[in-house]
């Protein structure tokens, strides 16, 4: 193999696990030992310039980073890096991180930006332009911004303070907002003259089941995210007893969660794949069960039953789940006769699309596949030059944080276009690389590899917690616990360089490692490499740093899967050759 | 940073076939400096001791004073260990053999605790042909004591201080050979590929198995001008042979075409398997031993490998005919056989 290049800023941000696996790539690692530290306010301002929510995100993001996080493969459970967001978030000092936001400039700097859609991706796009003189008119079809994270994400997982707080953070920059204002037309906007438009209006459509009895029993048959918003702006306060909801993500989750909330004592969620097939976070589908919901598999919907004009049941044909050797499952009837249950109301929560009638399709815009727009999914720039996409209107529904991806990467590209520039040359990140060493045996970081279990985050009592729609169910680390979680990182992104010049090939480092990630041996192809170390590389997802030959013609080879950070190699190094050094990655941001 | 080893391991770790990982067979966190050659050595015992699967309770750890003596404590934390008085290891370990003649013994030294104060003590563990292995970290000065010449410095070379010695060295390895070794072998402490087999091969072979094993320090002795630097001895290193040590079973690696092999069969049925690079070394023979190393020290090189070993070897045990189990699991009908033995040994010498 050739020597690895550590040069590249992507190979030791490939290192830092969850860093890299995060869309917004927060830098983890470090807000981890600044909570431990007990900086909240510091910890908070990382992750809003990363992440732009972290209140909103630390109780309610999809995680990416944890099934990522290198702790988990050396022992069951990575860190439990959300929640410790969310530790930053609520012990921030509120005065202090208001002074810490960036000033706005007074002089504007003559543009104007229209923003469609008032979710995460839009806020954004805000945060990131309005510190650069921007005008920015935001437009939401909701009476407050938030989008999706308001009318969707309910209460009793995400307060209603906690995230005022934070889309105010962006709003209060002198954004000019334009709630309960549904733009029907893309060609009025653009005649408005704006130098700019970005659309970040989500995908607002719920899918629908088209079974019979589905006409006759509308009355008490919900669309689960229309059900949800009316939840959430009080139009809707009551459901029958007994509900089905239809659906295994995470919007089925909320519905049957908020479904107990307004009355109901009888909640099942019925999917028609496998339980395991089911979308919604294993943490959702724990929360809603311990509730009280229960969870039905392997049942098809096939008919409303109505009597009287009213909803009474459904009908389900029982099935089981075939796989092709590409993986490709097929729901077969399993014969068995139907199964029939009792409801007063269903919430289909199956699905959402995107949906943009608002957009004339004469305006130069070109739409792909499902009828989407055809948007570059590095710009996020569509074919119509002026307008970019971002956020779950682009590609589809995904989640809060790559919304917020999103928006900082079109925010560089509305930066770029409107000054001129080429949007695809984008700026690279900022990186640094500093030594950790203060002296023999001294280091600037303290990392010891505690051996404490994932700790887990209490709950409000169940009784109390489904009688109030807006009681929040989790109530976040305290203090003493968050500190013990933030020890459990490891520290990911203290790199172990490599300096072979240095080396002597003592073998000390070799022989201190308790995870055998170092070897020196002849060089050979990754894959016949990869089987000789001291302990196999058989994880393909993760590097391993070649050396250049050293003296006695041989390589120094890392496998980076198991390293614990720990730093005994280069402790143990008499020549320095192996030194831990801090590796920061920074995404650059608009007008970076 | 940290200072304490962490529990965790590499989840795949190999096991061998008593089911146990290497883990099972590390001792605490090592306080020599860092980069110390005698480390790579505990490194080197952990693994050969993991490979062979002896379980760690079958083996008792012998050392003296020194910073090698103080290894016995970075590995084989669960074993037994004795860590004695400096230059006396060779007669605690020959009263323990004595006394349990099932364990495992393995012993380390310094080149300062062997061939200066315990020279006498050596020698005659060796003319004995105790059953052990005696393995001395050679780094050609008293490290613990902050770097001394030791006997076995070679004349000319300098320490960190910078001054040649001036006396003739003691080769630990001809020594141990003239006094009737009945296995000796040299290696690098740099040198695991070599070092891990030769242990092993020591370790099965029955009878006093001595491997002087260069072992730079890193903070006295690894200076231009030590012959006893990581450099320097990796400049002037020759191999007499590759070793692979086989238990029965086990296929045996070939050799390079340009090398012939050897295969010498221990009492316990394995094969210690030679991949020879000089085949004027006859292993068998202590006279090729000392003339080859002579040879080579000639001309300026160290001559490392298996240099010599008799597997037919009577160890001490069977020379003297003692009790063939441990002294604790002798019964009082064993030791007082009563009154009808003792007429029978008097009216013998009458
Ligand atoms: C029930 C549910 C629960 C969820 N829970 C989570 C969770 O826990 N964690 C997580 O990370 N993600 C969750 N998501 C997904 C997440 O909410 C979205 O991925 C995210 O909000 C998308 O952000 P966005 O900026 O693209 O748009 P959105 O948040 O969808 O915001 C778009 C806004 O634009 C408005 N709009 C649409 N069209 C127009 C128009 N023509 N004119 C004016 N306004 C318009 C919409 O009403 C909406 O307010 C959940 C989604 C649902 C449905
Ligand atoms: C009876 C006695 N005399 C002297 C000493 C001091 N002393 C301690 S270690 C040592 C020399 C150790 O040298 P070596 O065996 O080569 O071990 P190294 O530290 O080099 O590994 C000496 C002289 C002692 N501990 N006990
Ligand atoms: S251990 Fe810490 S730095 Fe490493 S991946 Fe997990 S959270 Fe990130
Ligand atoms: S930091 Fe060094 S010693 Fe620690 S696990 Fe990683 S490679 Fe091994
Ligand atoms: S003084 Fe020398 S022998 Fe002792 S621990 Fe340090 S390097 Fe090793
Ligand atoms: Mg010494």
């Amino acid at each position: 193999m050739k020597p690895t290049d550590t040069a590249n800023p992507e190979y030791y941000h490939k290192v830092v696990d969850c860093q890299y696996a995060c869309p917004a790539h927060t830098p983890v690692p470090e807000y981890i030992r600044l909570i431990a530290a007990g900086r909240y306010d510091d910890a908070y301002m990382l992750n809003w310039e990363s992440n732009v929510f972290p209140g909103v995100l630390g109780r309610t993001c999809d995680r990416p980073c944890e099934p990522a996080c290198r702790r988990g493969r050396v022992e069951d459970e990575p860190v439990a890096i959300c929640r410790l967001k969310r530790a930053a978030a609520d012990n921030k000092d509120d005065t202090a991180v208001a002074a810490a936001m960036p000033k706005i400039p007074k002089k504007k700097n003559g543009k104007r930006i229209a923003l469609i859609g008032g979710g995460p991706a839009s806020l954004t796009v805000a945060r990131d332009l309005m510190p650069l003189g921007y005008e920015i008119d935001l437009y939401d079809d909701q009476p407050a911004g938030g989008g999706f994270m308001r009318s969707q994400i309910p209460s009793f997982r995400l307060p209603h303070e906690v995230l005022d707080q934070e889309v105010n953070y962006i709003t209060d920059m002198g954004v000019t907002t334009h709630y309960n204002h549904y733009v029907d037309s893309l060609k009025r906007v653009l005649d408005d003259g704006y130098d700019a438009v970005f659309v970040g209006t989500g995908a607002p459509r719920g899918r629908d089941l088209k079974i019979p009895g589905r006409e006759e029993a509308d009355a008490n048959i919900h669309l689960g995210i229309n059900w949800l918003s009316s939840v959430a702006f009080e139009h809707t306060s009551r459901i029958g007893k007994k509900v089905i909801v239809l659906g295994g993500g995470n919007t089925a989750m909320d519905c049957c969660r908020t479904s107990l909330r307004l009355g109901a004592d009888d909640v099942k969620v019925v999917v028609r794949s496998p339980r395991k097939d089911m979308k919604a976070s294993p943490w959702e589908i724990e929360d809603s069960e311990r509730e009280g919901v229960e969870m039905y598999e392997n049942h098809t919907p096939k008919e409303f039953i109505v009597e009287n004009g009213k909803l009474v049941g459904m009908r389900f044909e029982l099935v089981r789940a075939e796989y092709d050797e590409n993986g490709k499952r097929s729901l077969i009837p399993t014969g068995e006769p139907d199964v029939i249950m009792d409801c007063d109301d269903v919430c289909i929560a199956v699905g959402q699309d995107n949906a943009f009638p608002w957009i004339e399709r004469d305006l130069g815009m070109e739409f792909g596949k499902w009828d989407m727009p055809v948007v570059d999914d590095v710009t996020f720039q569509s074919t119509l030059p002026k307008v970019f996409f971002g956020g779950d209107a682009a590609f589809g529904p995904e989640n809060v944080i790559t919304a917020v991806a999103h928006g900082h990467q079109a925010a560089i590209s509305i930066d770029l276009f409107v000054r001129g520039k080429k949007v695809a040359e984008r700026p690279a990140p900022g990186t640094n690389l500093v030594s950790q060493k203060m002296g023999i045996h001294e280091w600037s970081y303290d990392s010891p590899v505690v051996n404490d279990v994932r700790y887990v985050v209490p709950h409000e009592d169940v009784g109390k917690s489904i009688k109030d729609r807006k009681l929040e169910v989790e109530l976040g680390f305290d203090v003493a616990t968050a500190l013990n979680e933030a020890r459990r990182c490891l520290n990911c992104d203290a790199q172990t360089v490599f300096e072979e010049v240095k080396c002597i090939e003592c073998d000390a480092c070799v022989d201190i490692c308790p995870t055998d990630c170092l070897t020196f041996t002849e060089n050979g192809k990754e894959e016949e490499l990869r089987q000789r170390l001291s302990a196999p590389a058989n994880n393909a997802d993760q590097a391993i740093l070649v050396s250049d030959k050293l003296p006695t013609q041989r390589v120094m080879v890392k496998d980076e899967n198991v390293c614990l950070h720990c730093g005994l190699c280069a402790e143990r190094c008499p020549t320095a050759a192996w030194d831990m050094q801090k590796f920061t990655y920074h995404v650059t941001k608009a007008g970076q | 940073m940290t200072y304490i080893r962490p529990e965790f391991r590499h989840p795949e770790l190999p096991t061998n076939d008593l089911g146990y990982t290497k883990q099972n067979y590390e001792g605490s966190i090592s306080t020599l400096c860092a980069g110390c050659g005698h480390d790579s050595i505990s490194g080197a015992i952990v693994q050969a001791i993991f490979e062979m699967s002896i379980p760690p309770h079958n083996i008792a750890k012998m050392s003296g004073i020194g910073c090698s003596s103080k290894t016995p404590t970075y590995f084989l934390g669960n074993s037994h260990g004795f860590n004695s008085v400096h230059g006396r290891m060779p007669s605690v370990a020959t009263g323990a053999n004595m006394a349990n003649r099932d364990l495992i013994y393995v012993g380390v030294s310094g080149d300062g605790d062997s061939a200066s104060i315990g020279m006498g003590q050596f020698a005659h563990a060796v003319r004995r042909n105790l059953n052990m292995m005696y393995i001395v970290m050679n780094n050609g000065c008293y490290g613990l004591t902050k770097g001394q010449d030791s006997a076995t410095a070679d004349v000319g070379s300098k320490s960190k201080k910078g001054i040649p010695n001036p006396f003739e060295a003691i080769d630990l390895a001809a020594v141990a050979l003239q006094l009737g070794a009945t296995f000796v072998a040299r290696s690098f402490s740099g040198d695991k590929k070599q070092l891990v087999p030769l242990i092993k091969a020591a370790i099965a072979h029955r009878g006093f198995a001595f491997i002087d094993v260069l072992s730079p320090c890193v903070t006295f002795n690894n200076n231009p001008g030590s012959t006893k630097g990581y450099e320097y001895v990796r400049d002037h290193l020759a191999a007499t042979n590759t070793v692979d040590f086989v238990p029965m079973r086990e296929e045996i690696t070939a050799c390079y075409p340009n090398q012939t092999s050897e295969e010498v069969t221990l009492h316990d049925g394995s094969v210690v398997h030679l991949c020879k690079m000089d085949d004027k070394l006859n292993v068998h023979s202590r006279q090729s031993a000392l003339n080859m190393m002579q040879e080579y020290k000639d001309d300026g090189r160290i001559l490392t490998g298996l240099l010599y070993m008799d597997p037919d070897s009577q160890e001490l045990h069977e020379n003297i005919d003692s009790a063939k189990k441990p002294l604790r699991g002798l019964t009082e009908s064993d030791l007082c056989p009563g009154s009808k033995v003792l007429d029978n040994i008097n009216e013998s010498l009458r």
